[in-house]
């Protein structure tokens, strides 16, 4: 941004309409009413910024589950149209795109050119910016930690319309307090990002079948330092002697000259995946803990040896739900509620046995749980912790909210934490106990928004702004 | 290599189709009146392509500013090949049915900013006994409607212009293409009431650029609004007048 111009000036015409939508998140609960505005230009998005005097959320590809992009009878700036790439330095692999820009995108121009981004979640199809509010964290966390530590600096505008460069020099408590925070220090514009270098579009590891829990944590340590990617996919319908029988999934991208000779010659090429849509909703009964069961026991069997080497494409990989189209659908009209929480390490294997077996008990059946090793990052508001995080998904049905609340004080009471980027329930209470630097975050929140111009359902249900 | 100036181009619609000419191996030099927002889509498409992508700022309605502008867009591209307009507001049809200035307001940001402009560059085209122009023009040129027929006549004049000028430089060798565009999902109709069959803006500009490889003179984008525009005017006027829509 240009130093000199940290303010844009807006002509009366510019002030756009806004579309009365119901949103949502990814997990499609709640579903909320709330006044869209969808600018197309700077200018337009700072007339949005600069005329709300009541409460606004910035919001990009919508893939956080639950309310953080959300705003009920409230405005929201959809940003997306906001998505243009400024430069590349390839000597430095460092990219300036608008916070509107996706990883997908990313993906597309950089994967054919050796680069790509240096961290990535369950899906490409998030924004720079919602990447950046949320600090996302990716199967590398514990090398690589969370997509802020490749964040150069960004261009933040605050609800008085002024625009701040933060990075680590220049307004770092800004910075910081930016960081996993929702969206709710202001709207992220300018993103400068490190991408990392590739040689391949392919990653070569290993399918290690950990027989139960306490043998997938033996294989994450014995990992840890060989392959920069991991994550392990648990089965939790199994109790007793196969709590936490799963199977682990390591990798580093592959080598130019370790791929076969035909490979070699191109090594970013990948066939485009097949992208089969789900095309109804999947009615309630599809989701029954015996199906889950059953669901979950296929996909164990199909792993026959104990460790296998495999190569897998990028997109296998790292997103293998994008590749059905609008998969959230399979969850039925009632959506369901996305769980997930991280213990300290000397908490998390006693953590982790409570709370599989609270769920194994409960017959509530996730449908996909999955376990990862954390390792150490800087944050205010960020959610990873030295230790191990499990996500979990539940269909909504009667009892749920009285069961995550039980698992909200297991993990708790143990020192961990629960992500709001996956969050649509948590308590309050809850909330300012699980993240001790709320009250320094809240200094920052007020030193540049004292009137909570940037507020969101996610803020005000789990308490975030100060009074 | 063709050079292709892109008049409007902060439009998504504008914006996709630069990508496009970009991806065929095209020079660009985009125009819009936000000189800050040409510049970021003119970055975007040079990293995203690799093509080289200029940038200017320009203002339908300042006349005697066009030439200027047409001779600094072509010095810096090394030449002209093609002119996309793909500029044009709804403006503010309550205010142009009451208020004149509103109203030639309007005519000048649709209709009479782009004579002004495709006149400079027939010459140009012409001179050079090649190239091509596309209009991005309104199926609301139709027909005039209540609703909106200050925005409708403006886009019914540039229709007409377009289609004598597509005559006289047919003898030249410069195609000149008409689209006539539906209800696209752009600021223009974000939020307003009373629009259906909406299009993304994607769609809309691969229909353009299609309809400009297959040498089309004049399209209707979507393809469906051919036959409805058909039908619609032939409606007798008694009949019309009356109707709401």
């Amino acid at each position: 941004m240009n130093a000199a111009a940290n303010q844009i000036s807006t002509s009366p015409s510019v002030l756009a309409r806004p579309k009365r939508a119901k949103l949502c998140g990814w997990g499609r609960y709640p579903a909320l009413e709330c006044d869209l505005y969808r600018p197309e230009k700077l200018s337009e998005l700072a007339a949005i910024v600069e005329s709300n005097s009541t409460s606004l959320i910035a919001r990009g590809a919508g893939r956080a589950y639950g309310d953080a992009a959300v705003n009920a009878d409230n405005r929201v700036v959809d940003v997306t149209r906001l998505d243009r790439m400024i430069s590349f330095d390839p000597e430095s692999a460092t990219l300036r795109a608008e916070a509107g820009v996706t990883l997908a995108e990313i993906i597309d121009v950089f994967l054919p050119r050796g680069f790509f981004p240096p961290v990535v979640p369950g899906t490409r199809y998030v924004t720079l910016g919602g990447s950046i509010a949320a600090d996302i964290h990716g199967k590398s966390h514990h090398r690589d930690s969370s997509l802020a530590a490749h964040v150069a600096s960004f261009a933040l505008m605050l609800a008085s319309g002024e625009i701040r460069r933060c990075s680590r020099e220049d307004n770092s408590d800004l910075f910081w307090g930016s960081v996993g925070a929702m969206g709710l220090t202001g709207v992220i514009l300018e993103v400068e990002l490190k991408l990392r270098r590739i040689e391949s579009a392919w990653l070569e590891g290993e399918l290690i079948r950990a027989p139960n829990l306490d043998s997938a944590l033996e294989a994450f340590e014995r990992t840890d330092g060989e392959y920069g990617n991991s994550v392990a996919w648990i089965d939790c319908a199994s109790a007793k002697g196969r709590l936490g029988r799963s199977i682990l999934n390591v990798a580093n991208f592959a080598r130019r000259d370790s791929l076969p000779p035909a490979m070699r010659q191109e090594p970013f090429a990948v066939a485009p995946k097949f992208r089969p849509a789900v095309p109804f909703d999947l009615p309630n009964f599809a989701l029954s803990p015996l199906t889950v069961r059953a669901f979950n026991g296929v996909i164990y069997a199909m792993h026959r040896g104990s460790a296998e080497r495999v190569r897998f494409d990028y997109q296998s990989f790292f997103f293998p739900l994008d590749s059905i189209h609008d998969w959230n659908r399979i969850y039925g009209k009632r959506g369901f509620v996305q769980y997930q929480c991280v213990w300290p390490e000397a908490e998390s294997r006693a953590g982790l046995i409570e709370i599989l077996e609270a769920i194994s008990a409960s017959r509530r059946g996730s449908f996909l749980t999955v376990l990862k090793k954390f390792g150490a990052q800087d944050g205010m508001l960020s959610f990873p912790m030295p230790g191990y995080t499990l996500a979990l998904d539940f269909p909504v049905a009667d009892g749920l909210l009285e069961f995550l609340d039980r698992l909200d004080a297991m993990v708790l009471k143990r020192g961990g934490r629960v992500y709001l980027a996956k969050d649509a329930r948590m308590r309050a209470e809850t909330f300012r106990a699980m993240y001790p630097n709320l009250p320094r975050w809240r200094q920052v929140k007020a030193s540049v928004d004292p009137n909570n111009r940037f507020s969101s359902s996610l803020a005000r249900r789990i308490g975030m702004l100060p009074a | 290599m063709a050079k292709v100036l892109i008049l409007g181009a902060t439009s998504p619609i504008a914006r996709i189709l630069a990508m496009r000419f970009a991806q065929d191996g095209a020079t660009l030099y985009l125009g819009a009146r936000d000189a800050g927002e040409a510049a970021k889509i003119a970055s975007d498409i040079s990293v995203r392509t690799g093509a080289v992508a200029l940038s200017g700022a320009f203002d339908a309605a300042d006349f005697a500013a066009h030439e200027e502008f047409i001779r600094r867009a072509a010095a810096a591209m090394g030449g002209l090949d093609g002119v996309v307009l793909c500029f044009g507001t709804l403006g503010d049809e309550d205010a142009a049915q009451i208020d004149p200035a509103a109203a030639l307001a309007t005519l000048h940001q649709n209709f009479t900013g782009a004579v002004s402009l495709m006149t400079i560059a027939a010459r140009r085209l012409e001179e050079h006994q090649r190239g091509f122009m596309i209009v991005i023009g309104s199926v609301a040129g139709d027909r005039g409607r209540a609703r909106n027929y200050v925005y409708g006549a403006a886009k019914g004049g540039l229709h007409t212009f377009t289609q004598g000028l597509r005559g006289r430089l047919a003898r030249a060798g410069v195609r000149v293409m008409t689209v006539k565009l539906g209800t696209v999902d752009t600021r223009m109709t974000w939020g307003r009431e009373g629009t259906t069959l909406t299009v993304s803006p994607e769609k809309a500009a691969n229909a353009v650029y299609a309809a400009y490889l297959r040498k089309a003179e004049v399209v209707y984008v979507p393809w469906f609004w051919r036959p409805i525009m058909g039908i619609v005017t032939l409606i007798p006027e008694r009949l019309f007048k009356r109707t709401s829509f």
